[in-house]
């Protein structure tokens, strides 16, 4: 049951890059290895909003790993452990993943139904409040 | 009087009471409450200093741009409902509807955690 994750965190400034690609493909080689994918993005340095140990600047770096739970606990570990990494946020997305991938269904499919017959009622628009009135589908309206 | 001697939670204002710079009802139970319970904000000036006329409704900003995801990661956006200190802006000054203000405030946290928002002061 794999679950979807964005882990998000924050390297010292004063890191050269190649250690930098070093680290992120250690993480990501342990991810793959336990069975799962991951990817990575190098946001770059930041300003930080605050002080974080004695840095005002990190650069950041997101990854998005599709894993089980215990692979997740073990890259966190690591970065616990590492040195130049001095904050770190995970995410999980899979459940905001599903609740938008039905959104869009019922968008879509509210705008397909009300292509088809002009009705005088109905307006065009995929506006979810107006769910009762295409009465295509009752069930899907009302976790909505 | 009777009337005069009461507070001016008189005849007048008996449901709603929006014209009257009033405090809270305690002595008509049926009110729900301080607060008004309309979600679009509602007349919150009269209780604050006299001001008699409607606000203009503010509307949600995320559903009317249907935004359905609130990210942590976009700054600019969550910056919009943060103060100048730093505190989230409360949903009767900004009209945003709850679900999305839940979303929006666990977004301002999350940010907050990983740096991108200040926890207090200006956001640099």
């Amino acid at each position: 049951m794999n679950r979807n994750y964005e882990l998000m965190f924050i390297v010292r400034p004063d890191m050269v890059d190649e250690d930098l690609n070093k680290l992120i493909s250690t993480l990501e080689s342990s991810v793959s290895s336990a069975g799962g994918t991951a990817k990575s993005e190098v946001w770059g340095k930041r300003r930080l909003a605050y002080r974080v140990g004695k840095f005002n600047d990190g650069i950041f770096v997101l990854m998005m790993i599709e894993a089980t739970g215990a692979v997740v606990h073990e890259v966190e570990r690591r970065l616990r452990v590492t040195e130049p990494v001095i904050k770190f946020l995970t995410v999980r997305t899979d459940e905001e993943l599903k609740r938008l991938d039905k959104i869009k269904k019922i968008r879509d499919s509210k705008k397909k139904a009300s292509a088809q017959p002009v009705a005088a009622a109905a307006p065009a628009t995929p506006v979810t409040p107006a769910a009762p009135e295409t009465a295509t589908e009752p069930p899907a309206s009302a976790p909505v | 009087m009777a009337e005069e001697t009461k507070a001016p939670t008189g005849s007048a204002g008996s449901s709603g009471g929006e014209s009257r710079p009033e405090r809270s009802g305690g002595d008509r139970p049926e009110r729900s409450g301080p607060r008004s319970p309309r979600p679009g904000g509602g007349p919150g000036g009269p209780r604050e200093g006299g001001r008699k006329f409607f606000r203009r409704k503010k509307v949600c900003k995320f559903c009317v741009e249907k935004i359905e995801a609130v990210n942590y990661k976009d700054v600019r956006l969550l910056a919009q409902f943060v103060a100048e200190s730093g505190k989230i802006t409360p949903r009767r000054l900004t009209g945003v509807c709850t679900p999305h203000q839940r979303r929006l405030s666990r977004a301002i946290k999350q940010a907050r955690n990983i740096a991108l928002l200040p926890f207090a002061g200006r956001a640099q």
